[in-house]
């Protein structure tokens, strides 16, 4: 195999960031390529910058390079200048570890994170010198592959995958290599790709879209079939059993230039059974499993040394939830070998006074700014929604953050939800403004941002049926918000565009007719559409024109019991019936505690795969909100409410 | 009494397409992975003591770039020339450490210590006949006005005096000594001002001078076995 380098190089001090394209982190391997083994170039569809910290990339990274049968290198898309170049010297995609051509690899293996990156996918591929149809591929060329949170819903890219992995990546990885390599032992003769991937179909947790057929009646779908009686109906997730088997990334990489999340993340648990029903990932990764205590604090103490960073986020849905967590985390900040100069992250913070304690403990030297998620502005929404955050829990957390000597703490907000009214929308303004007023009692330099996005539903939740608010109703609603929020001062807004919203809606329920959709935007020039200077909007109105496709049909519509949804044939565990007994009950405006530590609601995913969830405390944690042994017959505290005035307008309800 | 270190360094290779805020960053973490006793700043924000020379432009190299460590401890049993392997190891690959030596209290900053910079600049598209003879022809004129944007504004003088030294090494590789004071004079705009329409290709930093006593001295000698053979990549072609 060739490398690219010397054709890059000349060109790589014309290009914005290059460092982004010469790979040498710490961690990087440059593994020897073999004949007899699976070469997967794992690639990211969007910046270096952005899929670098990828933590599932990585840990796939590590776990085939470790096999004797694999080997796996990095690849990320190029930024459009580079790309140009590209493009102009006939430089294909290429690994960013030993700069081989991306089409010198038996597989491509992409990250699916966000749905605004699928045109970027295919850009990859074409990029590779591999056909962007699935169909029109040789026995020569890399078979393209994807997992991630997006693959739950493969079908929009049904056109472009040839096979697909759905849920944990840690073990199928290794029963698809052995697969792959079978059949690259056998010559990879003309013919033979229908075969391999006829027996990738009986991996679990690899899905063959091509192996299946999809009946169409008018605009809705009849059924979706397996073409062979060998293939299974339904593709069941991959499920790793205990977090402990996996320490990893064992050797997080460290880049050499700028990253998002630029330091040692380590993984407490996965899975999440909050329950917050507009939440895809807390749906499709339960059950919880944590990692052991002891094994966190390795992995923390083991990593800093070994990386040099000075921060460490403790990653998880909601981490505050680790049973423990404050002794793991006085541990690390207590840390001899650290000097005190470590700092450590919870993302994804619950919301509380017990939370911002914790969060205290570990920032002492840099208090610059909170975040939290309330996600709507009325408890009314917060029950239809399940995040079961009381009005005293947001003022407790927010008082506890200000007195403790932040200036700044962000919120963030859904707007768009399920039977959402102006009064509900203007709740986040509400919510915003009394956390100003708390932050001025301790402070004049009070900030608080507030943060909106237009909500996307998403496949398997329980808003999976929900219409998604229109456009222009999004702006309408924004525009309620701004209103009010110019007459406060210290409370600054911001949203995310309503059409970029749009976009992300008709891909997140797309089914099969969506390929040509996607493929158009990416021939017509839409790539980065993740990024808001580069989305063009008009590109997926003109080619859902042009192939005949209506917006209503596939984002505004509620959608019925019976109806057969895109992803039907894909199983996440959940049973439908449960999602749709939660999807009643949030019209029902009943919240649902979380299963960790009360009786089990039967979703289906751990009895399913005959596993439980793995939490080391048999109790809710200490001060926890969010409906764990607090009292939740009210959320709303009187006297807070800000005399704004309300034109309420109920939502057609959702569902009828 | 000892406050710190002066580190020399060379960048060559990939990781000369790494910025000067990148290789701040990488400096921060290789010294932690290193378990040196670094100094740290005050305040909100933390940041290991650590003060750079002049800035290299992304896609350059260099056998001599600088950097200062502050210590707020004594190294404690380890010896200075033990250094350079004990940071080789935790080093990305591209950046060496040719030497160290103790930084005295009060010793001058590197951006004020460095007067100029020696330079091997390869010109892009032009024929070896047509450098030299450009060069001759700019270098005997007695003053080499030029107009360049300096903090967004356009700014017309002489840069002549700004060239201390110049001649073609072969081929169209330029060695150029340029002062960094009063008035510095980068290596894109040295070629700019001999003939607009060069641009540079491969440009490695030499040397960076100081003046002793009215004499010219490298910051950090080298030893003369670790110095690179001079000029020997370009006098091969």
């Amino acid at each position: 195999m060739v490398s690219v380098w010397t054709q890059l190089e000349p060109h790589l001090a014309d290009v914005e960031k290059p460092a982004r394209y010469i790979g040498l982190e710490l961690g990087a391997q440059r593994p020897e390529h073999r004949p007899g083994r699976v070469s997967w170039l794992l690639t990211y569809p969007d910046t270096y910058e952005i899929g670098l910290p990828n933590q599932g990339l990585q840990i796939l990274y590590e776990i085939l390079n470790e096999r004797d049968d694999a080997e796996a290198e990095r690849a990320y898309a190029p930024w459009g200048d580079l790309e140009a170049v590209m493009r102009r010297e006939r430089i294909p995609l290429f690994s960013v570890d030993t700069h081989r051509a991306a089409g010198d690899f038996d597989v491509l293996a992409f990250n699916l994170s966000a749905e605004l990156t699928y045109t970027n996918l295919l850009n990859c591929i074409d990029l590779a010198g591999v056909p962007v149809r699935a169909a029109e591929r040789r026995p020569q060329h890399p078979l393209i592959a994807a997992g991630g949170h997006c693959t739950y819903n493969p079908e929009p890219l049904a056109d472009f995958l040839d096979f697909v992995v759905v849920g944990d990546g840690e073990e199928v990885v290794s029963e698809i290599t052995a697969v792959l390599a079978d059949w690259k032992a056998s010559g990879r003769s003309e013919g033979s790709r229908t075969g391999m991937l006829r027996e990738l179909t009986r991996v679990e947790g690899v899905y063959v879209p091509s192996m299946y057929e999809v009946d169409y009646d008018g605009p809705a779908i009849r059924a979706i079939r397996p073409r062979y009686p060998d293939v299974p109906e339904r593709v069941e997730k991959r499920t790793i059993a205990d977090l402990a088997a996996w320490p990893y990334p064992r050797n997080q990489l460290v880049p050499l230039t700028e990253v998002v999340h630029d330091r040692l993340n380590v993984e407490v648990f996965r899975g999440c059974t909050r329950g917050c029903r507009f939440c895809q990932a807390g749906m499709i990764t339960r059950p919880v499993r944590e990692r052991p205590a002891e094994q966190v604090r390795t992995m923390v103490s083991e990593g800093l040394r070994r990386t040099g960073y000075d921060e460490v986020a403790l990653t998880s849905l909601s981490t505050a939830d680790f049973s423990g967590i404050e002794s793991v985390v006085q541990g690390i900040v207590d840390d001899p070998s650290t000097c005190g100069q470590v700092s450590v992250s919870l993302p994804s913070l619950r919301v509380d006074a017990f939370t911002v304690g914790i969060a205290a403990q570990i920032q002492k030297a840099r208090r610059t700014g909170l975040t939290f998620a309330p996600e709507a502005g009325t408890w009314r929404m917060r029950q239809i929604i399940n995040k079961l955050i009381r009005e005293e829990d947001l003022y407790g957390a927010v008082t506890s953050a200000f007195s403790q000597g932040w200036r700044r703490v962000k919120l963030y907000f859904l707007t768009g939800l399920p039977s959402e009214t102006d009064e509900d929308t203007l709740g986040i303004y509400e919510l915003a403004r009394n956390c100003v007023e708390i932050g001025r009692t301790y402070t004049k330099g009070v900030s608080v941002k507030a943060s909106v996005g237009g909500f996307v539903p998403k496949p398997f939740t329980p808003f999976q049926w929900f219409g998604q608010n229109t456009v222009e109703e999004l702006y309408r609603k924004i525009g309620l918000l701004r209103d009010a929020a110019r007459r406060s001062k210290g409370l600054q807004l911001t949203w995310h565009d309503p059409r970029a919203t749009l976009a992300e809606g008709l891909a997140s329920r797309g089914d099969r007719r969506l390929g040509p959709v996607i493929e158009q935007v990416w021939r017509r020039g839409g790539t980065f559409q993740e990024w808001s200077e580069h989305f063009r909007l008009e590109l997926w109105l003109e080619a859902m024109a042009d192939h005949g496709l209506e917006l209503d049909w596939y984002v505004y519509r509620h959608r019925t019991e019976a109806e057969v949804l895109p992803w039907d044939h894909i199983s996440a565990g959940l049973h439908k019936d449960f999602l749709w007994q939660d999807w009643q009950d949030a019209l029902a405006e009943v919240g649902l505690p979380d299963c960790r530590w009360t009786p089990c609601y039967d979703c289906g995913a751990c009895t399913g795969y005959s596993i439980e969830h793995v939490v080391a405390s048999a109790v809710a944690p200490a001060g926890g909100s969010q409906g764990t042994g607090q009292d939740l017959s009210t959320g709303h505290l009187p006297g807070t409410s800000v005399p704004v005035e309300l034109r309420s307008r109920r939502l057609v309800a959702a569902g009828s | 009494m000892s406050t710190g270190l002066r580190i020399r360094f060379s960048k060559q290779g990939k990781i000369r397409f790494t910025s000067h805020r990148d290789v701040a960053r990488i400096w921060e973490r290789v010294l932690r992975r290193a378990e040196l006793p670094i100094a740290y700043t005050e305040g909100y924000s933390p940041r290991p003591k650590l003060s750079f020379g002049l800035a290299l432009s992304t896609g350059y190299e260099s056998h001599g770039e600088y950097l200062d460590v502050a210590l707020r401890d004594a190294l404690g049993g380890v010896e200075l020339n033990e250094l350079p392997r004990r940071l080789a190891s935790v080093l990305p690959e591209g950046i060496e450490v040719q030497a160290v030596v103790d930084l005295q209290a009060g010793a001058t900053s590197l951006q004020q210590a460095v007067t100029s910079c020696t330079w091997h600049i390869e010109v892009g598209p032009a024929l070896p006949s047509a450098v030299a003879h450009a060069m001759a022809g700019a270098l005997a004129a007695p003053e080499l006005v030029v107009t360049r944007q300096r903090k967004g504004r356009s700014v017309t003088d002489d840069v002549r005096p700004a060239i201390l030294s110049a001649e073609v090494l072969g081929g169209t590789t330029i060695e150029a000594e340029l002062a960094t004071q009063p008035r510095g004079l980068r290596p894109a705009e040295f070629l700019a001002a001999i003939d607009p329409t060069w641009r540079a290709g491969r440009v490695t930093r030499i040397n960076q001078w100081t003046q002793v006593g009215g004499a010219r001295r490298e910051v950090i000698d080298l030893p003369p076995a670790a110095t690179p053979p001079p000029h020997a990549e370009v006098r091969a072609s």
